[in-house]
C-alpha cells in the first residue's frame, strides 16, 4: 500500500511543474501568441528560485523570486514579439537558448550547495488518515497551487467576459482590433502570466522536486509542457489529465530503468513525445472540435494600422 | 454651429486627410450627415471610402482635419470611443469570430458586463423585431454569409448608435435579402437614426439614399441627390469619364457546338468543417459560349473552382472533362496542357506570387504550356522572351504600373487582375474558367476584362465565369446557373433569366428549372 501511495506522490510531484507551465502557456496561446521559450523561462525560474532561497534562507522568498524571474524573462519576449512584431517562433527559440545559457552562468556559485525545500503541508489528524491523508493533505504547497490554478484558468477562460475577450483575440486579432479591443495589452498580460507560471514551474523543480541547482535541470520539461498544450487541444482540464499521464510515463520510465528492464532509456524518455504525436493524430480526426478550440491567429504577428 | 433644429448635422467632417507613405488616401474630405438621413458614400475601389470610414470609426488616425459630432469638435481615437459617441459600424470584411457563437460575438462588442444569456435573449428579440431572425447560440463558422451579416447588424443596433456606417453591405446578399435590409434601413431612418451607406451599386443608392457624396482619388468630387441622377450620371461622377458599355454579340450555332468543358456528377466532401460539400454537379460549356455561375459567397463556388482547375483532384477522372478527354485526375499543369486556363479568385498568393516580378509570374504559370518559347536548351529560362511576353500583356490589357517589370504586390488590385486575366487570354485557351473576374476592379477596367472574355468565347472557346456580381453575369453570360449550398441549378438562357428568378435560386428556391435536384434527392 505504502509503495502505491509513494508512487502516486512521485507522479504528482513530477506532473505539477508540467501542469503549471502548460496552463500558463495555454493562456498565452489562447491569446494567439506562441511562446516557444517555456524551457528558457522555466530554467530562469529554477535558478532564480534556488538562488533567492539559498541566499535568504527562505524557500518562500525563493518561490516568489522564481515567479518574478519567469515573468520578467517573458517580458523580454513580449517586447520583442508584441511591440516590435518579431517572428514568434524565432524569438521563442532564442529565449530558450538564452535562458539555458544565462541560468548556467548565474548558477555557477550555486552548484553543489544545499538548497531550501518548501515544506510539505501537514495538518494534524487529516494528514495522518491512512492512504488518502498524504495524497490529499500532505503534499507540497505548489501542488495545491497547480490544481487551483487549473480551475481558475478554466473559470476565467470560459465563464468571464475577459476570458471571452482573450479567446476572441486568439481567434482573430484583426476582428478584435476592429471592435476596439486592446489586442496588444491583452497579449502582454497573457505572455507575462505564462512567464510567471513557467517561472513557478521552474521554482518547483529547484525548491521541491530536487532542492538543489544543477545546470539544465529542467531537462526538456518546458518542451513537454508545450506539447501538452497542443495535446490538450487548448483545453485546461485536458492539460491536467495530460500532465498526470506524462508525469506517470516519466516516473514509470525511471522505475523501468531502475529495475533494469531491457528497454533503451532513450526510447522511454521519448515516450511523452511519442504520446503527443499519437494523440494529435487521434484528435485531428475530429476537425470540427479542433477548429473550435485552436486559436486561429496563433503565432501571427499583429501590427495594427494606424 | 447653428442652433439645434430639425435636420441639423449629426456629423460634420472638415478637411480630413490621411496619408499612407506617398499615397494620399483621403485628401481634405468634407462631409455632412444630417439627422435621420441615409447618406451614400460613392466611389470606385481605391477612392478612399474605406479609409474615410475607418477614421470615423477610430480605427485609423487622420493626419489632419476636424470631426464635429453634434456640433462639437471631437477626436475619435479608438473604436471604443466611436461607440461611446454613438457611431456603429457594419464591416465589409466581417469582423466576426468564427469559433465563437453569435451571442458571444455580440457580447464582445458591448461594454456592459451583462451575462451572455441575457445578451442572447436581447439579440433574439431585437433580431425578430427587425425581421432578421437569428439564433444566438449558433456557431458563426456554421452560418452563411447573409446570416453573418445579420449578426453584424444586430450587434451594431444593440449599441443603440445614432450613426450607423454600412460598408458595402449588399455585396454578399441575394436580391431578396437586400430588400429586407433596405426595409430595416428605412425603419431606422424613421426612428431618427442616420446612416452612412457605402456602395458601388448605383441602383440601390438611387433607391434608398437621400443624399450622396462622391469620392474620386481621395477627393470629394461632388455632392448630389441620387434620386435626381441617373445611374450613368452617377457612374460618370465616380469614374470621371464615360464608361464604355460592354457589347455582347449573340452567340451563333451554339446548339450544335462541341462541349469543351464538361462537368459530370462532380461531388466533393467538405474540406474543412466550415466549408461546403459539392453535390452532383453537372454542366457543359460549349465552344463559343459564356456560362455564368451566380450565387451568394460561400455556397461552394470556391470548391467548384478548385475541382475544375485541378487545385484539388477528383477520385473520378471523368467528373471533369476538357475537350472530350477525362481531366479529373490531372494536376493544374496537366489541365493547362489540354488547353484550359484558370483565373482564381485570390490574386495575391493564388493568381500571382506577391514578391515576384510580373514576368516571373508569367513564367510560373506558363513554363509548361509555352515551354518552347520560354525555356531553352538545358532548362535555361529565356528571360528576354518572357519579358517581351509580359510587356505584350501589359500593353494589351492597359496595366498601369510604376516600374517596367514591378513585383506583383506593387500593383493595385485592379491592375494586377488585368495582368492575370491577360496572362491567360494571351494563350488563347480553348477553355477559360474565371472566378470573380472583376472583383475590386474599377469600372473602366472591368468593362475591358468583360469584353475580352466575350470575345474569347466568340472566337470559339468555352468560358465559365463564377461571379457574385449579378450585373456582370447579365452583361456577359449566354446562360446563368446558380450555386446554392453546394448544388448547381440548370443554366438558365439569358433571354429567360431575370434578376428575380436568379435571386430566388440564390436563396435556395428551385422553380421549375432544376429537375436535377430531384434526381439527387
Amino acid at each position: 500500500m505504502d509503495i502505491t501511495v509513494n508512487i502516486l506522490l512521485t507522479i504528482a510531484t513530477a506532473a505539477t511543474p508540467l501542469l503549471i507551465a502548460a496552463i500558463g502557456e495555454l493562456v498565452v496561446e489562447r491569446s494567439g501568441v506562441l511562446n516557444l521559450g517555456v524551457e528558457g523561462m522555466m530554467i530562469m525560474g529554477a535558478v532564480g528560485g534556488f538562488g533567492a532561497g539559498y541566499l535568504t534562507g527562505s524557500p518562500w522568498i525563493g518561490l516568489l523570486a522564481a515567479i518574478a524571474m519567469g515573468a520578467v524573462f517573458s517580458l523580454l519576449f513580449a517586447v520583442m514579439t508584441l511591440s516590435l512584431a518579431t517572428n514568434q517562433v524565432a524569438t521563442g527559440l532564442s529565449l530558450t537558448l538564452l535562458g539555458l545559457g544565462l541560468s548556467g552562468m548565474m548558477g555557477t556559485s550555486f552548484v553543489g550547495q544545499p538548497g531550501e525545500r518548501l515544506p510539505n503541508l501537514y495538518i494534524p489528524v487529516l494528514t495522518d488518515i491512512p492512504v488518502v491523508g498524504r495524497l490529499l493533505f500532505g503534499q507540497d504547497p505548489i501542488f495545491y497551487i497547480s490544481i487551483a490554478l487549473t480551475a481558475a484558468v478554466m473559470w476565467f477562460l470560459f465563464k468571464t467576459r475577459t476570458g471571452l475577450t482573450l479567446r476572441s483575440i486568439g481567434d482573430s486579432h484583426t476582428s478584435a482590433h476592429a471592435l476596439g479591443i486592446k489586442v496588444i495589452r491583452y497579449r502582454y498580460l497573457a505572455v507575462i502570466f505564462g512567464g510567471a507560471c513557467a517561472g513557478l514551474a521552474g521554482g518547483h523543480l529547484s525548491l521541491v522536486y530536487t532542492p538543489q541547482w544543477v545546470e539544465n535541470m529542467t531537462a526538456g520539461r518546458g518542451w513537454i509542457a508545450l506539447a501538452l498544450v497542443v495535446f490538450a487541444s487548448w483545453r485546461p482540464w485536458r492539460v491536467l489529465a495530460g500532465a498526470y499521464i506524462f508525469g506517470a510515463v516519466w516516473i514509470g520510465q525511471l522505475h523501468a530503468q531502475a529495475f533494469g528492464i531491457p528497454v533503451p532509456s532513450q526510447l522511454l524518455s521519448s515516450l511523452p513525445y511519442l504520446a503527443t504525436v499519437v494523440v494529435l493524430v487521434l484528435i485531428s480526426r475530429n476537425k470540427r472540435l479542433t477548429m473550435m478550440n485552436t486559436p486561429a491567429s496563433l503565432g501571427q504577428p499583429f501590427v495594427p494600422d494606424r | 454651429m447653428s442652433a439645434d433644429h430639425d435636420g441639423a448635422n449629426l456629423l460634420e467632417v472638415r478637411g480630413l486627410t490621411k496619408i499612407f507613405g506617398t499615397l494620399t488616401a483621403c485628401d481634405h474630405i468634407d462631409l455632412n450627415i444630417a439627422k435621420g438621413e441615409i447618406h451614400a458614400l460613392l466611389g470606385e475601389n481605391g477612392a478612399g471610402k474605406s479609409t474615410l470610414v475607418k477614421m470615423l470609426f477610430g480605427s485609423l488616425e487622420p493626419n489632419s482635419g476636424d470631426i464635429f459630432w453634434n456640433g462639437e469638435a471631437v477626436r475619435i481615437t479608438s473604436p471604443g470611443m466611436a461607440k461611446k459617441l454613438g457611431i456603429g459600424m457594419v464591416f465589409q470584411h466581417f469582423s466576426l469570430f468564427e469559433a465563437l457563437t453569435a451571442a458571444e460575438n455580440i457580447a464582445l462588442s458591448l461594454d456592459d458586463g451583462s451575462p451572455i444569456s441575457s445578451i442572447a435573449a436581447k439579440a433574439r428579440a431585437l433580431s425578430f423585431s427587425y425581421g432578421l431572425p437569428l439564433d444566438p447560440d449558433s456557431l458563426v463558422g456554421d452560418l452563411s454569409v447573409g446570416e453573418r451579416q445579420r449578426i453584424e447588424i444586430i450587434r451594431c443596433l444593440l449599441q443603440t448608435p445614432q450613426l450607423i456606417i454600412l460598408d458595402e453591405p449588399t455585396s454578399v446578399l441575394t436580391p431578396q435579402e437586400a430588400d429586407k435590409l433596405f426595409e430595416t434601413l428605412e425603419r431606422l431612418r424613421s426612428e431618427g437614426k442616420s446612416i452612412l451607406y457605402i456602395s458601388h451599386r448605383l441602383e440601390e443608392v438611387k433607391r434608398i439614399c437621400d443624399r450622396a457624396t462622391v469620392l474620386r482619388h481621395g477627393k470629394v468630387v461632388g455632392h448630389c441627390n441620387p434620386r435626381e441622377e441617373t445611374a450613368s450620371s452617377l457612374a460618370r461622377m465616380m469614374v470621371g469619364n464615360e464608361v464604355k458599355a460592354v457589347v455582347r454579340a449573340p452567340a451563333e450555332g451554339i446548339e450544335t457546338a462541341q462541349p469543351l468543358l464538361e462537368i459530370r456528377a462532380l461531388s466533393r466532401k467538405p474540406a474543412t468543417p466550415f466549408s461546403i460539400p459539392l453535390k452532383n454537379i453537372n454542366l457543359n460549356v460549349r465552344a463559343g459560349e459564356v456560362i455564368g455561375i451566380a450565387g451568394v459567397a460561400g455556397n461552394g463556388q470556391g470548391e467548384l473552382f478548385e475541382s475544375v482547375s485541378g487545385e484539388v483532384l477528383q477520385q473520378d477522372a471523368a467528373s471533369v472533362r476538357i475537350r472530350g478527354k477525362d481531366a479529373g485526375a490531372l494536376s493544374i499543369t496537366g489541365r493547362r496542357l489540354m488547353g484550359a486556363a484558370f483565373v482564381p479568385e485570390e490574386r495575391l498568393g493564388h493568381g500571382a506570387a506577391p514578391r515576384m516580378k510580373l514576368s516571373e509570374n508569367l513564367l510560373l504559370s506558363r513554363h509548361a504550356t509555352d515551354g518552347k518559347v520560354f525555356v531553352g536548351a538545358g532548362g535555361a529560362v529565356k528571360s528576354g522572351a518572357v519579358y517581351a511576353a509580359a510587356q505584350r500583356i501589359i500593353v494589351a490589357m492597359d496595366v498601369r504600373k510604376s516600374a517596367p517589370d514591378p513585383e506583383a504586390a506593387a500593383l493595385s488590385g485592379g491592375n494586377l487582375q488585368k495582368f492575370i486575366v491577360g496572362r491567360e487570354l494571351d494563350r488563347s485557351p480553348a477553355v477559360m474558367v474565371v472566378n470573380q473576374p472583376t472583383w475590386g476592379v474599377d469600372a473602366g477596367a472591368a468593362a475591358h476584362i468583360r469584353q475580352a472574355l466575350i470575345e474569347l468565347a466568340r472566337s470559339g472557346s468555352a468560358v465559365l465565369v463564377i461571379s457574385q456580381d449579378l450585373d456582370e453575369l447579365f452583361e456577359i453570360s449566354d446562360a446563368i446557373a446558380v450555386m446554392h449550398n453546394g448544388e448547381l441549378s440548370k443554366p438558365l438562357p439569358i433571354a429567360e433569366a431575370t434578376f428575380e428568378k436568379i435571386g430566388l435560386l440564390m436563396g435556395g428556391a428551385e422553380p421549375g428549372h432544376a429537375e436535377h435536384t430531384l434526381e439527387t434527392a
